[in-house]
């Protein structure tokens, strides 16, 4: 009787002791894999700002930020970054025209007014939307959105801002409506039953209490969300065009910093040359200004999950 | 029995159902005008559905379908032509857990004037509903600051004072002072008396001293039958006879804690 416990308990040891290792050899290889993809990054931080600072050493940083023409790849060449700004700004806020208002509003349709069996099959369905691959974006942009708006103004040009813009718009739409929705689901039921109880309308619930409350996690969407479009590099290549503008008429063909590092990058400029050596410095101000926005609606987040946690 | 007040609300073969699940089964009820009647009895046996019924609260829970009358001084509650909207704005409610927004103290009382539409002097009103809710010295200097950052006693009168600010006839109150230590407890009870002066006040409670102790009439609530589990009303009356000469056996039970 003794005897047979014993051995028992020795087998379970050892099943324990098996089991143990196992998680060990588990935890070190997922350890592994963080500590690469960690190294990867901070590789490409040290890649991107070595080379930024050799640039710097060949062009005026004063020259980059203040000059207002940007002709790396001709004979005289100029290094104004501000048209390249300009052109993804340009888009940027286009697209934010759209995919703001339209994703809040889709955002409190669904966290406020949907039925539950409606909220089931459309938020998958948003979601979806979001993984449409953004080359069928552009392509859209390019041979659908702008033929159309050549009808409507006839100057519009074959490359230009407005068509990416739109199509960007609803790219991103979805990114923010499903990020809202979840800023405003956050929101305690407790808190939407003390307005009912006062005597608020849905609507004035939704207003005043949901939407307040929810204020950080929508503005980290936002934030987000611009992020994004600064970032967007597929829609702006085919569709908005490589002519580096000082410009706010979105009819025209513009080029942002996205689509002029495509450009060189799959062009056959010398990879020694300080024409090369721009798509660091422009890389550079892009991640800068996405890190950002990304650390703003990081925060942001963290800052709402506090209030009700 | 309760022909010496004027009737607030009163039920009449009232059931609800959530889905396909009777709730409470066939309750009719008169409760007081500027009395306090307690809500007591086992938990889930509907006490919380049964006060939701007086402000149309269950109108938010999809499945939530009532049946029967639920008058508010002769007026239907339930009659299509009424907006519940309207009757939340006479009938207030205090939950179980303090539910301030995350607005000032000033703007959690406001909050209800301001929807409504409310044209007088909106400083006078926040400081009359906080002197109402036993709360304004204790905030006075502090109007601006968040309301989350009161103790949960004080959070909880500041969700009486603004269910005050609306000017409501009847407040309902369900287990208001369950989240709440002893000392709290006891000022809201307190608070409750001040309040039954110009209100009409049902209160849900599990604590059947605190029944005892604040309450002018109870209502005993039971799951209706053997076997079932939709609830309903089995003895209602002056709590001085609910607690000393119960005529259901299942309340005397219940009260002496033979019982739930
Ligand atoms: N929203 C709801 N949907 C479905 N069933 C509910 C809902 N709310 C309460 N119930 C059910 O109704 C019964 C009564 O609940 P409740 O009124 O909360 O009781 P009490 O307040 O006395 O504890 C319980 O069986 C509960 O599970
Ligand atoms: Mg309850």
């Amino acid at each position: 009787m003794q005897e047979s416990k014993l051995v028992t308990d020795v087998v379970f040891l050892r099943a324990r002791a098996d089991h143990d290792r196992r998680e060990g050899i588990i935890r070190a290889v997922l350890l592994l894999f963080s500590i690469v993809s960690v190294f990867t990054t901070l590789g490409i931080i040290a890649v991107l700002l070595q080379e930024t600072i050799l640039f710097f050493q060949e062009v005026s940083i004063v020259e980059f930020f203040t000059d207002t023409v940007w002709t790396p790849l001709f004979a005289s060449k100029k290094f104004g970054v501000l048209p390249l700004v300009n052109g993804t700004l340009l888009v940027a806020a286009g697209a934010m025209l759209i995919a703001l208002p339209l994703g809040l509003l889709a955002a409190i349709y669904l966290s406020e007014y949907a039925s539950d069996r409606a909220r089931k099959i459309l938020k998958p369905m948003l979601e979806i939307l979001a993984g449409v691959p953004t080359v069928v974006y552009g392509y859209f942009a390019l041979t659908f959105i702008t033929p159309l708006l050549q009808k409507i103004w006839s100057e519009t040009q074959a490359f230009n801002a407005l068509s990416a813009s739109i199509v960007m718009g609803f790219m991103i739409l979805p990114l923010v409506a499903s990020l809202s929705e979840d800023a405003m689901s956050a929101v305690p039921q407790s808190l939407r039953q003390a307005a009912y109880a006062l005597g608020a309308t849905r609507l004035e619930v939704t207003l005043r209490t949901v939407l307040p409350a929810a204020l950080s996690g929508i503005s980290a969407a936002f934030i987000l969300a611009v992020s994004r479009a600064i970032g967007e590099t597929m829609i702006v290549a085919i569709a908005a065009g490589q002519q580096p503008k000082l410009t706010l008429n979105p009819l025209q063909s513009i080029e942002t910093m996205t689509a002029y590092i495509v450009q060189v990058s799959l062009g056959d400029t010398p990879q020694q040359s300080i024409a090369y050596k721009t798509i660091f410095a422009v890389g550079m101000l892009l991640f800068t200004m996405t890190l950002t926005m990304n650390l703003i609606s990081n925060w942001l987040t963290r800052r709402y999950r506090e209030v009700y946690e | 029995m309760l022909e010496q007040h004027e009737i607030a609300l009163s039920v009449k073969n009232l059931n609800v159902y959530y889905g396909g699940f009777h709730a409470l089964d066939n309750i009719s009820l008169e409760i007081p005008a500027r009395q306090i009647t307690a809500i007591i009895g086992p938990s889930g046996c509907g006490k919380s559905t049964f006060l939701r019924c007086f402000n149309r609260m269950n109108d938010l829970v999809p499945t939530a379908r009532v049946e029967g009358t639920a008058l508010f001084y002769g007026q239907n509650i339930y009659d299509p032509k009424i907006n519940p909207v309207e009757v939340r704005r006479h009938i207030g409610m205090v939950f179980q857990k303090p539910n301030p927004f995350p607005k000032s103290i000033y703007e959690n009382v406001a909050y209800g004037a301001r929807i409504n539409g409310y044209k007088g002097d909106m400083d006078e009103l926040v400081e009359r509903s906080l002197r109402a809710a036993a709360l304004w010295d204790e905030v006075k200097d502090n109007l601006k600051k968040s309301a989350l950052a009161l103790s949960g006693g004080q959070q909880q009168r500041l969700c009486i004072a603004r269910a005050i600010a609306v000017e409501p006839q009847v407040i309902l109150m369900d287990e208001p002072a369950s989240a709440l230590d002893p000392i709290a407890t006891l000022k809201i009870e307190e608070l409750m008396q001040e309040l039954k002066k110009f209100y009409t006040i049902v209160i849900v409670t599990h604590n059947m001293q605190q029944a005892a102790r604040v309450s002018d009439y109870t209502a005993m609530m039971m799951l209706s039958k053997e076997g079932s589990r939709a609830g309903t009303v089995i003895e209602f009356g002056p709590t001085s006879q609910i607690f000393t000469k119960p005529k259901d056996k299942r309340t005397e039970d219940y009260v002496t804690g033979r019982f739930g």
